[in-house]
Order: structure tokens, then C-alpha cells, then sequence
């Protein structure tokens, strides 16, 4: 049984169809990306995996270590282990992240009434920034508020690291980053994926295949039109770099119309098509 | 589910709202008189000036008609109050010398402990007059005063008579001059030139008795160079019916003193606060209001600062918490009459649960106040479609040479904030909650550790169960 199991995902936003019937497999252990062009229904989908309200769950479900994930909330759902690096970040006026990191450590490690000990805190909370190359300075500062693009990012790649999740869905951390960036990003993650051992899996979805250089998948998939329509190995970002998604876009169409011809599962090169 | 009263308030929830037994030296009928005026300035064995003024400021209360440019104060009724009530024959220096029931209530609000730990001096007044005021040897050897102002009176009859009703005259509004006429305890701050009273000075207030007002009178002097923070807390018990919470605060800032009064109100929400508070600041002085608002059915309060001299300054900060039933009306008030004056309020209010929170403040600049600066910030946070938030910023600038700013903002609790800090596997009532100990941070940082706590903890009590 994989930990993450997605089962004909459909999910709606007021009265638009976003996902259509999404299936994916991931398991602790594995890197996958997740590519396709900008509105194809990515950061629904990681939104929804996190139980985000503004999206309705129309069809399908989801199943986190063969449990009801959809029946969860949010704060459930992170305490048992699931964790977003979210694209936009929103801030927190007022509210300093040392305080937000240790109150959100404390809940993923099960403190109930009271907080972890301020001195363990403080000497994991120094071990990740040395690790991750942040400046201290960012602790003090209110969650997110003023951050620049870059720092945001970081911060939420602090956060993963603070949270030491067991599923880990990046969505679209490496955007808006410069290269020197994404590496340290992806070194940061790299180390986590080190030291986790194979008890973390991440979900990484991006736009670019710049980072897949960095941090190596197991699988890549590409959506279209809120389904994923194509699954590979490392290979796949590759070709999607050379010919782009209007190439993969085109090889696409052809087999969906294919498909829709004979009903059958078909194989071409190293893209195929899912049935779902 | 907590069962709630008719008022709506969840008595667990309210923790202040016991009441002990009625056991008083001297109760006065219900309502207001000339004979009661006489009976309260008899029984205080006052100096005929007082009785005069008390008189005097009776009539005009009696003619003044009832503000009605704010909360509605229509469902007072001045008749069904009791306006003086004396708990004990004489306060005290030792809290073992203030009788045993009183003495608990006291501990129970946490007073004595404070005043070991981290205070230079505590008052406690109990319904009308003060059982308890003591300074620590220290401050008075440096020749600080620190008393009730009744006691102030008899003691230093001159200087209380050179200052008291100078900033805020019986004339000034109605609920003004009920208090100028039946005024009771209240503290009388007098710190000496050029000392800097490090630790705050604080005092309780805390109503008993049934349809009870209280109507203290305080009155705060710094001397050129000095520096006081005076701080003041106050509940009340919960009742069906309402009391009444009228004072009036009056302080003189000289050249180049510093003086800082910080204010946790958390009166029970049968409780009317209606308070007038004024502060001259003179020279290079410094006058900063830390006003908290949690409690109270209505709360009308607008601390004020007369910047007349130079480079005085004025730094007004509101907290305004309204639950259920609440509204709360609070703001401020700056005054620049002379050139190089500045002003800074800041206004956080908080609605929730049909409560209404707001700002209501006045800049006001007068000619040849030449070079002066004022910002005006108010943001308001509403928790539900119930509530309500009113702004009313008056600025009133004849003069040119002046920078001022005004920014106001509403917002809503957003539900990304929520998303946010759940997916971090916090619990959606203590996101709430961190959201809203955010939005007050600019002003709960101000405070002394202890009082930032209690003001963090006493928000935190009014957000349960807000998330469901």
C-alpha cells in the first residue's frame, strides 16, 4: 500500500471543473515531480492534499497511509505528517515566526497544552538555518510579512525542515527563484531526503525542469487540463525540456484521440498514456 | 457548551464575575441629591471648597443633557444607583489589616503577588472608597507621593487644591461633572523633580455591590524631569442589572517629565465605563496612554493630551476588544497648541460575536502651532459578519506648516491566514487566536512583560470558542 493515494480526484472552485479525475500513487521514499503548464491544475491539487477550504471535492479520494485524508483537517493532516511548501505564502502580521515555528513544532511533535522546551527549540530551529544558509535575523521578523520572494521560499523550506514531514509537496518552490537560489533550496532538501533515511516522500511540483537537476526524481508526470496524462522516469523532464509542453502537448493529443478510437491503454515511446 | 446568563455572558469563561457578601460600613440610598452630595462630603469630613465644588458641579450635572453623539446611554438610570458606598472604616498599609473578605478577593485578582514582584506601589479600591494604598520605603524617601486622593486631601490639602479640576472642569461634559460631584478614592501621584519612578506604581479597582457606581478621581502631578508609570486594572461582578464606572483622570506633565499610564479594563459586561481622561503635557514632556478595553456593556473613553508648551509630545495606543453585547467606543484625543508638538495614536480594535469595536479621535492643530506632526493609525479586525467595526477621525488643522497622516484599515480575518497556520498542524482556535495576538502586538509589546501576558491571556479567554 503506497502512503499517498489519490483515486479520481475531481475538484471544483465555485462552479469550475479543475481537476478531472486525477490518480497518482507516491510513497515515502520517492521524489516526484509533477510538471505542466501554468493552469493544468497543480497547485489544486497540492492545495486540496492539504485540505485548503476554498476548494470543493467533487468525486474521488484520497488516502494517507490508508487512511480518509479528505475527512481531515488541515492542522490533522500536518500533525500526521503532510506537509506544503506553498507558492504564495501568506503573512501573519504581528506574529513572529520564532513563535509560529515553535508553536507549529510543537504541534507536529505532539506537545498538547504546553510548548516544547524553549532551549531544544532554539538549537534545532540554529541546526536547520546553518543547514539552510538563513539568516537569523528572518526568526524575528512576523511570518512572511515584507519577505522578499526569495526569502519567502526559504522560510517555507525552513518550515519543512522544522516539520521534518513525512510527505512533502513542494508547489512550485523553485519560481521566482535565482539559480544560486534553487540551489541552496535544493541542497537543503537534498540533505533532508539524506538524513529522512527514506522515511519522507515529496510530491515536487514545478513549472521548470531547472530544479529536477538539482533534486533527482524517481518519477515524473506531467497534467494537462487537470489530469495527469503522461508518467516517466527522469527521462521524461528531459524531453520536456527539449520540446516543451507543446511537444509533449501535441504527442498528447494524438494518443488521447487514439485512445478515445480504441479504448485501449497505448504505449508511444517513452510517453504513455494512463488510463483512469 | 458553557451555559450562559441572560446577558450572555459565559460565567465560566468571565472569571472575575464572583461577588462577595455585602458587608459595609455605610451604604447610600439609591439615587442622586443634594443630600446625598452633602452626606458623601460630610462623611469624608472634606473642606468646605470641596463640598462647594461638589455642589456646584451637581447642578450642572443635573442640567447638562446626556451626550448623544456616541453608544446609546439611554437605559441609564441615574435614579437606580447607589453613588456612595463605604466598605471599611480606614484603608490600610498592611494587607493583613484590610478585612479578611475583601483581603481575598484581592489575592484571588493576583494584587499582593504583583506588588511583591514587580511593583513600586499598589492601591485597591473596593466599590466606593480605598481599602488598601501603600508605597514602597524607597519612593517615598525620594519624596514620591502615592495615596488615595481622599487621604491626599487631608494630607496635602494645597497641592491637591492647586491642581484638582484644572484639566478636566466640571463643565467639561455631563458624566464629568457626576463625578467632580460625587467623586471617591481614586489615587493622587505626585513625583518629585527630576525622579524617575522605574517600576510602575499600580491600582485595582473593583465594584461589589449591586447597581453599584464607582467614581474614582485621579490625580497624577510629575514634577520637571521625572518619570512615572502608572498602571490600573478593574472587574467587576456579573449582574442582571447594571453598574455604573465613571471616573475622571486628571495628570500634569512638566518641562521635559515623562508619564505613562496603562490602563486593563476588564469591568464585567453589565458594567457602563464611561471615563474622562486628560493629560496637559507642558515643555519637551512626554504624556503616553496605554488604553485596554476588554470588558464592559459599553465603553466611552478617550484619553486626551494637551500638548501646550514646545516639543511636548502625546503617543495614545487603544486596545478595544467587543464580544457579544459589547460596544466599545474608545479613541483619543490630541491637542497641539504649540509649535513643535507631536502626536501618535495607534487604534487596534477587535469585533466579534455581534460585538461593535471602533475608533473615535480628534487631531486637532491650532494656529501657530507651527512645525508640529501627528500620525493617526486605526485597523480594525472583524471576526464574523455579525460584528461591527465604526471609525470617526476628526482632524481639525488651522495651521500650514504641520505633517500629518491618517491611515485606517478594516480587515477580516482571512481564511488563507486560517489555512496557512493550520497547515502547519496548528489547531484552528489557537490560529485564531495568534492571528488576533498579531493584530495587537504593535501595542501589547509596549507593555511591561507581566501586563503583556495578562492582556495576551485575557484575549485569548475572549477567543474561546470562537472557531467551531
Amino acid at each position: 500500500m503506497a502512503d499517498l493515494e489519490i483515486k479520481d480526484l475531481t475538484v471544483q472552485v465555485e462552479d469550475k471543473v479543475i481537476l478531472k479525475g486525477a490518480n497518482l500513487t507516491l510513497s515515502k521514499g520517492e521524489v516526484h515531480a509533477l510538471m505542466g503548464p501554468n493552469g493544468s491544475g497543480k497547485s489544486t491539487l497540492a492545495n486540496v492534499l492539504m485540505g485548503n477550504p476554498f476548494y470543493q471535492v467533487v468525486k474521488g479520494e484520497v488516502l494517507y497511509k490508508g487512511q480518509d485524508l479528505l475527512a481531515m483537517s488541515p492542522d490533522e493532516r500536518a500533525r500526521r505528517g503532510l506537509f506544503i511548501a506553498f507558492q504564495y505564502p501568506v503573512s501573519i502580521p504581528g506574529v513572529t515566526m520564532s513563535s509560529f515555528l515553535r508553536t507549529a513544532v510543537s504541534a507536529r511533535r505532539g506537545y498538547d497544552k504546553e510548548l516544547m522546551p524553549v532551549g531544544e527549540f532554539q538549537k534545532l530551529l540554529k541546526q536547520k538555518m546553518d543547514e539552510l544558509k538563513i539568516e537569523p535575523a528572518i526568526v524575528s521578523r512576523y511570518v512572511n510579512e515584507g519577505f522578499s520572494g526569495g526569502e519567502k521560499k526559504r522560510a517555507e523550506i525552513l518550515q519543512m525542515a522544522m516539520l521534518e514531514p513525512e510527505i512533502a509537496i513542494m508547489d512550485e518552490t523553485d519560481s521566482g527563484l535565482d539559480i544560486d537560489s534553487v540551489k541552496v533550496v535544493s541542497d537543503g532538501v537534498n540533505r533532508m531526503l539524506e538524513r529522512a533515511k527514506g522515511t519522507m516522500g515529496i510530491l515536487l511540483i514545478t513549472h521548470y525542469s531547472r530544479i529536477l537537476h538539482f533534486i533527482k526524481p524517481s518519477y515524473v508526470h506531467v497534467m494537462f487540463d487537470g489530469r495527469f496524462v503522461v508518467s516517466g522516469g527522469p527521462d521524461l523532464a528531459e524531453e520536456l525540456e527539449q520540446s516543451g509542453y507543446e511537444g509533449i502537448k501535441a504527442q498528447f493529443e494524438v494518443i488521447a484521440a487514439e485512445v478515445q478510437a480504441e479504448g485501449a491503454v497505448r504505449r508511444a515511446g517513452k510517453v504513455f498514456w494512463v488510463e483512469h | 457548551m458553557a451555559v450562559t446568563n441572560q446577558l450572555g455572558i459565559d460565567p465560566d469563561k468571565y472569571k472575575w464575575g464572583f461577588h462577595d457578601p455585602e458587608k459595609y460600613v455605610y451604604k447610600s440610598r439609591k439615587g442622586l441629591d443634594r443630600e446625598i452630595v452633602e452626606m458623601i462630603s460630610s462623611m469624608k469630613n472634606e473642606p468646605e471648597w470641596m463640598r462647594a465644588y461638589r455642589l456646584h458641579s451637581l447642578e450642572h450635572f443635573q442640567q447638562r443633557p446626556m451626550p448623544v453623539w456616541g453608544a446609546n446611554l439611554a437605559q441609564i438610570d441615574f435614579n437606580d444607583i447607589y453613588y456612595y458606598l463605604k466598605p471599611t472604616e480606614k484603608k490600610e498599609r498592611s494587607w493583613d489589616e484590610v478585612p479578611e473578605n475583601i483581603k481575598n478577593t484581592f489575592e484571588k485578582l493576583g494584587i499582593p503577588e504583583a506588588e511583591r514582584k514587580f511593583l513600586a506601589g499598589a492601591g485597591a479600591q473596593y466599590e466606593s472608597e480605598s481599602v488598601y494604598h501603600n508605597l514602597k520605603e524607597e519612593w517615598e524617601k525620594l519624596g514620591v507621593i502615592f495615596l488615595d486622593t481622599d487621604s491626599a486631601l487631608r494630607e496635602h490639602p494645597d497641592i491637591v487644591r492647586e491642581y484638582f479640576g484644572t484639566v478636566v472642569p466640571p463643565e467639561d461634559n455631563k458624566l464629568a461633572a457626576l463625578n467632580s460631584a460625587v467623586w471617591s478614592g481614586g489615587s493622587f501621584v505626585y513625583v518629585p523633580a527630576g525622579v524617575h519612578v522605574d517600576i510602575p506604581l499600580q491600582a485595582y479597582f473593583r465594584i461589589n455591590a449591586q447597581n453599584m457606581g464607582q467614581f474614582e478621581r485621579t490625580l497624577i502631578i510629575c514634577e520637571p524631569g521625572s518619570y512615572v508609570h502608572y498602571v490600573e486594572g478593574c472587574t467587576a461582578p456579573i449582574y442582571t442589572t447594571d453598574s455604573l464606572h465613571s471616573a475622571v483622570v486628571e495628570i500634569i506633565v512638566k518641562e521635559g517629565a515623562r508619564c505613562r499610564y496603562t490602563t486593563i479594563q476588564n469591568w464585567s459586561t453589565n458594567t457602563y465605563n464611561l471615563v474622562t481622561k486628560r493629560a496637559v503635557a507642558y515643555r519637551d514632556a512626554t504624556m503616553e496612554w496605554i488604553d485596554g478595553n476588554l470588558g464592559s456593556k459599553i465603553t466611552m473613553k478617550y484619553p486626551s493630551v494637551y500638548m501646550v508648551e514646545p516639543g511636548a509630545k502625546a503617543e495614545i495606543l487603544s486596545v478595544a476588544f467587543a464580544g457579544r453585547g459589547q460596544h466599545q467606543d474608545p479613541g483619543g484625543k490630541v491637542i497641539h497648541a504649540a509649535p513643535h508638538t507631536q502626536s501618535v495614536i495607534v487604534s487596534k480594535s477587535i469585533a466579534k460575536d455581534g460585538g461593535r469595536a471602533g475608533y473615535r479621535g480628534l487631531v486637532k492643530i491650532y494656529p501657530g502651532a507651527n512645525g508640529s506632526k501627528s500620525a493617526v493609525r486605526c485597523d480594525a479586525l472583524i471576526l464574523d459578519d455579525q460584528s461591527r467595526s465604526d471609525t470617526y477621525p476628526t482632524m481639525e488643522i488651522d495651521e500650514q506648516d504641520v505633517s500629518i497622516t491618517h491611515e485606517a484599515t478594516v480587515s477580516k480575518v482571512s481564511d488563507e491566514q486560517l489555512f496557512y497556520l493550520m497547515s502547519r498542524g496548528v489547531k484552528a482556535d489557537e490560529a485564531m487566536n495568534m492571528i488576533v495576538r498579531g493584530f495587537v502586538e504593535p501595542i501589547v509589546k509596549e507593555l511591561p512583560l507581566e501586563y503583556a501576558v495578562e492582556l495576551n491571556r485575557l484575549i485569548a479567554l475572549e477567543m474561546e470558542g470562537s472557531v467551531g
